[in-house]
C-alpha cells in the first residue's frame, strides 16, 4: 500500500472531510470554543483534587507501605569492598536501616541518604572482605523489617573502564561480531555460482536463521524485561515495540519504494545486517555481563559458541545480493553494521547493564528481524512465481529447516 | 571455681536491684574503650533512640521488678504487678521497627521477682487487639495456668484477670502468652523473666548469696538477660538476634562491671524458631545453675552453655584477678552473634 492510501481511512474516520474546509474549522475556534475544549481538562483536574483531598472516599490508609526496591546492579570495585545501587520500585518511600552481608549485620554507607522516595535511587557501599571465586548474599533490612535480598554468585573484582578492559572487550566484540560475519560473507563468490534452486535455498535459509534469532531473542527479551525496574513495565514493552518497529519499517519501505520503484538487493542486505547488529548488540551484552557477573568460567566458551553461531549470519546478508556485484567497500559496510555493535554490546554489558534499555535494544532488534524475514519471504516468492513454481517446495522449506538447524546446533555450544 | 567467686572480698556495699548501678560510662577513660567496640565493621550502624523503646536497655538489665509489697497478719508476704499488653512498635536494631506485642509496652515485659514463698497477684489488662494470656513456669493451678481453653483460658481484648499463685520453686523463672498461635504469641514479644529468690529458712546459708533481705548478696552484681529474636519479615526466620532485644546494644554501650565484686546472670532463652541459643564468655569460665532451681552448680568451670527455647539458668562468675578491659560474651551460634546477639562486657 502507498501513502496516499494509507492516508484516506485516516482522513475518512474524521467528520470533517478535507482542505476546503479550513475557513469553517478556523471560525469554530473562538475563544468560547477554547473554553469549551478546555473543560473537561479543568473537570478532570478538580476530579483529582478531589480524590487526592479524600483519598478517594477510602479514609485514611490503614495498611502498611507497599516497599519494592530493586537492586540495579552490585558491583566489586576493589577488595573489600562491594557497591549496590538500588532503586525503589514501589509507591512509597523506603528508609534503609541495616545492611546485612552472608547474614551478618555490616557497616555501609548510602548515598545520597537511607530514605528513597518513589523512584529514587541510591548507592550503598559496604566494606565487607568479600572472598575470590565464592557466593556471597546481600539483604537490606528496611526501616518496617523488610528485607530485599540479592547474591553474587561467583565474587570477582568488577571489570573498571578503563583503556585497557575498553580494548580488551573491544576484542572480545570482534571475536563474535565482525569475524564471523565476514567469515560468512567470504562464501559469497561461491553463492553467486548457484542457480536459482540453490539461490532460493540460501535465501530460505537466511529465513530460517533469522526465524531462530527472532524467537531467541522474544525468549531473551521477555527473561532481561523481568530484570527491569517494575514500574516501567518492560514485558509489556516488548510486543508492543516489535510491532512498532515491524511497521516503521514498512513505513519506511513502502515510502522508499514509491520514489525509487522496487527496492535493491543492496537494501535488503543493509537491512538485514541492521537486524542482525541488533542482535549481535544483544549477545555483546551477554557476554560482557556475564564478565561483569564474574561468570567467566563460561566466558571463552560463550565466546566460541557465539562465534560459530554467527558464521551463519554473513551468508543471510550476502544472499540478497548475490544477483547484484556491489562494490568491495559495501561487504565492508554490510560486516560492520551487522558485526561492530557487538563490541558496543560488550562495553555496555560490563560496564553499565541496564535490563530496561537491553530489553528495548532487544525488541526493536526482532521487529527489525521480522521485517527482514518478510523481504526475504518476498524475494523468494517472486524467484518461484516467475519459474512458475510454489513459494513452498522441498527446496524452500529443506532452507528453511537447515537455517533453524544450523542456528540450533551452534547454539548449543553458547548454552553450555 | 565455687571458690574464685565466694573469695571475692566485700569492698563495696552494692546491690540487687541495682536502680542505681553506675550503667553510664563516664567520658574519661572509657572514651576510647567504648569507640574500639564501636569500630567493629561487623555490626548494625548508629544507635536506637531509648524512647522509642521504652526501656533503656542499659538501666532493664539491670532491673528487678519486685511489685507492690504488703505483709498479710499471717506473716506471709504479697506481691502485686499490674501488667497490660500493649501493640507497640519497637526498635530493635537502629532505625528498624518491629511491630510488637508488649507487656507494659516494653519487650521483654519486667522482670517479676520475688521471694520463695510469696504470695503473688499479677493483673493482667489485655490492651491489645488480640487474646492473650500471662503462662508463668513456676507452680500454680491449672486455672491459672495462662493457656488458651484451659482454666481461665483467653483474656479477651479489654478483659482483665488476676493470675495468683506462690513463688515455688526457688529459681530463674520465665512468663509468656500462652495463646494460640503460640509461635506469633511468643515472638511478637509478649514475655519476661520471672526470678524466685531461695528461702534461707528452708535452704540453709547458701541461700542468702541470692536473697536480698541478706547482706550476703549485696556484693554481687546481678543482670538479667533475655536472648530473644525478631522475625521482621514473618517467614519463620529471624532477623535480629540480641539479649534483651536490641541487636549489639551492648556492644555499643558495655556493661559495666566493678571487677572487685562477683557476677549473677540470670539469662532466660526466648528465641523463636531457632531449636537452641547459646552464651559464651570471652577469657573466662562461670558455674552455671540450669533452671536455677539448685543451689550447687549444675555445671562448674564452663565458659559455654546452650539453652532450648524457655530454658534458662544462673551464671556466677568474677573478674577479681583479670586486667581491666573490654570483655566479649556472645552467642556461639556465629549467625546469631553476627545478627546482633553480641555485648561486651567493660570490666573496671
Amino acid at each position: 500500500m502507498s501513502i496516499e492510501e494509507s492516508n484516506n481511512p485516516m482522513a475518512s474516520s474524521t467528520t470533517t472531510p478535507q482542505p476546503v474546509n479550513e475557513q469553517p474549522r478556523r471560525a469554530r475556534f473562538t475563544p468560547k470554543a477554547i473554553l469549551l475544549a478546555l473543560l473537561p481538562l479543568v473537570l478532570l483536574a478538580g476530579v483529582l483534587a478531589l480524590i487526592v483531598a479524600t483519598d478517594a472516599g477510602l479514609g485514611e490508609r490503614a495498611v502498611p507501605p507497599i516497599e519494592t526496591l530493586n537492586v540495579q546492579q552490585v558491583l566489586l570495585p576493589e577488595p573489600g569492598m562491594i557497591e549496590l545501587e538500588v532503586v525503589n520500585a514501589g509507591p512509597d518511600p523506603i528508609t534503609i536501616a541495616q545492611v546485612m552481608v552472608d547474614e551478618a549485620y555490616w557497616q555501609y554507607e548510602i548515598a545520597p541518604g537511607p530514605t528513597l522516595e518513589r523512584r529514587d535511587t541510591a548507592t550503598i557501599s559496604i566494606p565487607y572482605p568479600w572472598v575470590q571465586d565464592e557466593a556471597h548474599g546481600i539483604a537490606l533490612l528496611s526501616e518496617t523489617g523488610v528485607l530485599f535480598e540479592t547474591d553474587i554468585p561467583v565474587a570477582i573484582q568488577s571489570p573498571v573502564a578503563d583503556r585497557a578492559s575498553f580494548a580488551q572487550f573491544a576484542l572480545v566484540g570482534l571475536y563474535v561480531g565482525i569475524v564471523p560475519v565476514s567469515l560468512g560473507l567470504l562464501w559469497y563468490p561461491s553463492m553467486r555460482r548457484l542457480g536459482r534452486q540453490g539461490m532460493n535455498f540460501v535465501l530460505a535459509l537466511t529465513v530460517g536463521l533469522l526465524a531462530f534469532l527472532a524467537v531467541d531473542m522474544w525468549g531473551e527479551a521477555q527473561e532481561i524485561a523481568l530484570g527491569a525496574v517494575g514500574f516501567l513495565d518492560a514485558p509489556v514493552l516488548v510486543p508492543l515495540l516489535v510491532l512498532l518497529t515491524v511497521a516503521l519499517l514498512v513505513v519506511v519501505g513502502n515510502s522508499l519504494r514509491g520514489r525509487t520503484g522496487e527496492s535493491g538487493g543492496l537494501g535488503l542486505a543493509y537491512r538485514i545486517a541492521g537486524g542482525i547488529g541488533l542482535h549481535n548488540l544483544g549477545e555483546g551484552l551477554a557476554i560482557g555481563a556475564a564478565f561483569a557477573l564474574g561468570e567467566v568460567a563460561l566466558g571463552v566458551f560463550l565466546i566460541l559458541g557465539f562465534t560459530l553461531h554467527n558464521v551463519t549470519e554473513g551468508v543471510g546478508i550476502a544472499a540478497p545480493v548475490v544477483g547484484e556485484r556491489p562494490r568491495l567497500v559495501h561487504f565492508a559496510a554490510l560486516a560492520a553494521v551487522a558485526g561492530l555493535p557487538a563490541i558496543l554490546g560488550t562495553w555496555i554489558g560490563a560496564f553499565t547493564y541496564s535490563p530496561f534499555w537491553t530489553t528495548i535494544f532487544f525488541a526493536v532488534g526482532i521487529g527489525a528481524i521480522l521485517q527482514v524475514i518478510y523481504e526475504v519471504g518476498r524475494l523468494i516468492v517472486r524467484s518461484q512465481v516467475k519459474a512458475g513454481e510454489p513459494a513452498m517446495t522441498w527446496t524452500t522449506f529443506g532452507g528453511v529447516a537447515a537455517g533453524i538447524a544450523v542456528m540450533y546446533a551452534t547454539g548449543l555450544l553458547v548454552a553450555a | 571455681m565455687a571458690g574464685a567467686v565466694a573469695g571475692v572480698p566485700l569492698l563495696l556495699s552494692g546491690n540487687s536491684t541495682a536502680s542505681d548501678h553506675g550503667a553510664t560510662p563516664t567520658a574519661d577513660g572509657l572514651g576510647t574503650q567504648v569507640e574500639h567496640a564501636e569500630h567493629s565493621p561487623s555490626a548494625t550502624i548508629g544507635d536506637i533512640d531509648v524512647s522509642r523503646l521504652s526501656i533503656d536497655p542499659s538501666d532493664f538489665i539491670q532491673t528487678f521488678d519486685y511489685g507492690e509489697a504488703t505483709t498479710m497478719a499471717d506473716g506471709t508476704v504479697v506481691r502485686e504487678w499490674e501488667l497490660i499488653a500493649i501493640d507497640r512498635e519497637i526498635e530493635i536494631a537502629p532505625g528498624v521497627f518491629f511491630p510488637a506485642w508488649t507487656y507494659n509496652g516494653q519487650v521483654p515485659g519486667p522482670t517479676l521477682r520475688a521471694n520463695e514463698g510469696d504470695l503473688l497477684r499479677i493483673h493482667f489488662v489485655n490492651g491489645g487487639v488480640h487474646p492473650h494470656t500471662i503462662h508463668f513456669h513456676g507452680i500454680h493451678s491449672a486455672f491459672h495456668d495462662g493457656v488458651t481453653g484451659i482454666g481461665r483460658g483467653d483474656i479477651q481484648p479489654g478483659e482483665e484477670f488476676t493470675y495468683e499463685f506462690t513463688a515455688r520453686p526457688f529459681g530463674c523463672h520465665l512468663y509468656h502468652c500462652h495463646s494460640a498461635p503460640l509461635k506469633r504469641h511468643i515472638h511478637k514479644g509478649l514475655y519476661g523473666g520471672f526470678i524466685v529468690n531461695p528461702d534461707p529458712a528452708k535452704h540453709g546459708d547458701q541461700a542468702k548469696a541470692r536473697h536480698p533481705d541478706h547482706p550476703e548478696s549485696q556484693e554481687w552484681q546481678e543482670f538479667v538477660m533475655v536472648m530473644n529474636a525478631f522475625d521482621t519479615t514473618f517467614d519463620a526466620g529471624n532477623e535480629v538476634y540480641a539479649i534483651n532485644s536490641v541487636a549489639f546494644h551492648y556492644m555499643k554501650h558495655p556493661i559495666v562491671i566493678d571487677r572487685t565484686r562477683p557476677v549473677r546472670v540470670y539469662l532466660i532463652n526466648l528465641t523463636e524458631f531457632d531449636p537452641i541459643n547459646s552464651f559464651h564468655l570471652h577469657a573466662n569460665f562461670f558455674n552455671y545453675y540450669d533452671t536455677g532451681t539448685t543451689l550447687e552448680p549444675t555445671l562448674r568451670t564452663v565458659d559455654t552453655i546452650m539453652q532450648a527455647q524457655g530454658q534458662r539458668g544462673i551464671l556466677e562468675f568474677s573478674y577479681t584477678d583479670h586486667e581491666p578491659g573490654l570483655y566479649m560474651f556472645h552467642a556461639h551460634v556465629s549467625e546469631f552473634a553476627e545478627l546482633g546477639w553480641m555485648s561486651v562486657f567493660d570490666v573496671q
